[in-house]
């Protein structure tokens, strides 16, 4: 029982980071963003429409969301669906309400099962990101590689009939190490994978630079309500709490960015809504807050950097 | 492998001698951010996983990573408005990866203290040579970065070998994080040297209670608090030592951070708290009550074995 000599080498240390994926920046030391007309938090709400087949193979893991009891597992399979049927459009019709476009991040499958709700999606107005094809074909390390690249170019196929895409959300947030890359080669400009900061930063690819667009961990409403269960007071507490304190970062530090994933499942059901419009209300109340779809943000931001 | 680690005796938390802190204060207060690396892909250890998922775990990974861009920089925002300075138990691979964040700590009066070289390279099955490499070059590693000799040790996550504490100690390593028997600091059984064990708390630790117990930022305000408020009336009696370890990817999300800081004030508008760094603890300790408390714990021992054997 011991480790191998080589268990202490350190080939990765070195100033900066331990992969060349993007170079490590303090938040605090940037030059300030610039919002449009001033903004001092931009807002994007980012809503996802999925499909967790009922009968999942699991490979390599099954997706938060999945199907959890033995087949057939037609409780899970229908609240999620609930999700796409009832939930959405009443985060629809609260955002309509409130004026705020949605970056809504679709599995690819959707196209083909529920075109209706692509439809409205986009009637709507809002902006579609691509989230692969279904909550049961992930990318992940070790992946064929030519799978991969199917699974990227069906998905981004099949949306693209319907809008131009431009950004990408992988199932459960899992990517192989060659994900990005194929991205950028069919001309993904931004994925929301990665948690590393709270505005857009540049990552560097074989194939050249995609931008990681935050879409937070720690305050998507299945983290907090699903996976933590807190309570929906707490959820809008927690959600005031984190506007608040961005809000005052930006008067001095410039453009701060807050981003809510959401789901229909989840804060679309009847007892939650009314939690996510007390959150949304207080911010947009308050001067300078701007709510915008992921590429009218990045466009933003991108202006700014320049 | 034995039933016990052989590493303290037995001593309740009664009749014990009075500890005294500078200036009466009736605690030791005393707040430790872990500054850590986590690398994306580190070797394995048979004995853990450092990652759930296959090579990249992008979200583990890159959340972790926040705490070096954002959340560590807010907390020590905080920290210095409120005058506490913190005792970093840091991954000193940080002072090659990120020495900037570093010097700022070091700037705002931060004692640093190891947590290993990288948050993901475990101690399981390490043999001697390679667990004196690791204290080695967290002293020399630290002493070049910032010119402080580190006195203090939390095992890269919490990853330990039975000879471990007389490694430390034989190193001059004065007190470690590692065990969790007590309120206050109790001398070490080790080879050589003199080792203390510092209270650090996993209850209050950010990432049990927000992993872990899934709380909620105000939850742990209160949690904190409360913590304090005992803490401080049975300081009364006998000086108490109260530690809020923190991670700044969790503790410095835009959510959190701000009931941190309230927790945080309501501590610091406290009289009869001293504002410490564990070092100073330390040295305060091991110069006015190591020797008396190893005496009580050998009288209790002493005392209980005799009865033990006329019974």
């Amino acid at each position: 029982m011991s480790l191998p000599d080589d268990y202490l080498r350190y080939p990765k240390r070195r100033h900066g980071m331990d992969h060349d994926l993007y170079p490590w920046s303090d938040l605090f030391a940037r030059k300030p963003v610039r919002w449009p007309n001033g903004a001092r938090v931009a807002l994007m709400v980012s809503p996802a429409i999925e499909f967790f087949p009922l009968n999942p193979s699991g490979k390599p893991f099954k997706a938060p969301g999945s199907m959890q009891t033995p087949y057939p597992d037609l409780r899970h399979y229908s609240t999620r669906d609930y999700g796409n049927r009832v939930g959405i459009f009443r985060l629809y019709r609260l955002f309509a309400e409130l004026g705020i476009p949605a970056t809504v991040s679709v599995n690819a499958i959707i196209c083909e099962r529920y075109p209706q709700l692509l439809e409205e999606t986009l009637k709507a107005g809002h902006e579609i990101v691509a989230q692969g094809l279904h909550m049961d074909a992930l990318h992940y390390g070790g992946m064929d590689d030519a799978l991969e690249i199917a699974q990227i170019t069906e998905s981004l196929r099949l949306l693209r009939r319907y809008a131009p895409i431009h950004g990408w959300l992988s199932p459960a947030k899992s990517q192989s190490a060659f994900t990005l890359e194929h991205l950028v080669r069919n001309d993904i400009r931004y994925c929301m994978d990665w948690a590393h900061d709270e505005l857009p930063t540049r990552m560097h690819t074989k194939a050249g630079e995609i931008i990681a667009m935050p879409h937070s961990v720690e305050l998507s409403d299945r983290q907090l309500l699903s996976e933590y269960k807190h309570s929906e007071d707490s959820y809008v507490e927690q959600l005031k709490d984190a506007f608040d304190w961005l809000y005052a970062e930006s008067k001095t530090h410039g453009g701060r960015l807050l981003t809510l994933p959401l789901s229909g499942f989840v804060t679309g059901l009847p007892y939650r809504i009314n939690a996510l419009k007390e959150a949304l209300s207080y911010m947009l109340k308050r001067p300078g807050v701007w709510p915008a779809s992921a590429s009218a943000i990045l466009h933003a931001w991108t202006e700014s950097e320049a | 492998m034995r039933a016990d680690p052989d590493l303290y005796d037995y001593w309740p938390y009664l009749k014990r001698p009075k500890i005294t802190w500078p200036n009466g204060a009736r605690v030791a207060f005393w707040v430790a951010p872990n500054i850590e690396f986590y690398e994306l892909d580190p070797p394995n250890n048979p004995e853990r996983k450092p990652w759930a998922r296959a090579h990249p775990d992008v979200v583990p990974y890159s959340h972790r990573d926040y705490g070096n861009r954002v959340g560590n920089q807010r907390l020590m925002a905080v920290m210095a408005r409120l005058g506490v300075r913190g005792s970093v138990s840091l991954s000193v691979a940080m002072c090659d990866h990120h020495p900037e964040l570093i010097a700022q700590a070091a700037e705002l009066g931060w004692e640093f203290f190891s947590h290993g070289i990288y948050n993901t390279r475990y101690c399981y099955q390490m043999s001697e040579a390679q667990e004196r490499a690791i204290i080695e070059d967290s002293i020399a590693t630290v002493s070049r970065a910032t010119g402080q000799r580190i006195e203090g040790w939390l095992a890269p996550a919490l990853t330990h070998t039975e000879r471990t504490m007389d490694l430390l100690a034989e190193y001059g390593i004065r007190y470690t994080c590692d065990l969790f028997q007590d309120d206050q600091p109790q001398p070490l059984k080790v080879k050589s040297g003199r080792l203390i064990s510092m209270p650090y708390s996993l209850e209050i630790n950010d990432v049990i209670v927000y992993n872990a117990y899934n709380q909620t930022p105000r939850a742990y305000t209160q949690m904190i608090k409360r913590q304090f408020d005992q803490l401080y009336v049975e300081g009364a009696e006998s000086g108490t030592v109260m530690c809020i370890p923190l991670h700044g990817f969790l503790v410095g999300q835009a959510h959190r951070i701000g009931p941190f800081e309230e927790a945080l004030a309501y501590i610091a508008s406290h009289d009869g708290v001293w504002m410490a760094t564990a070092r100073e603890i330390a040295d305060h300790y091991h110069r006015h009550f190591y020797d008396v408390c190893l005496a009580d714990i050998e009288r209790s021992n002493a005392v209980h074995a005799s009865v033990g054997n006329t019974a």
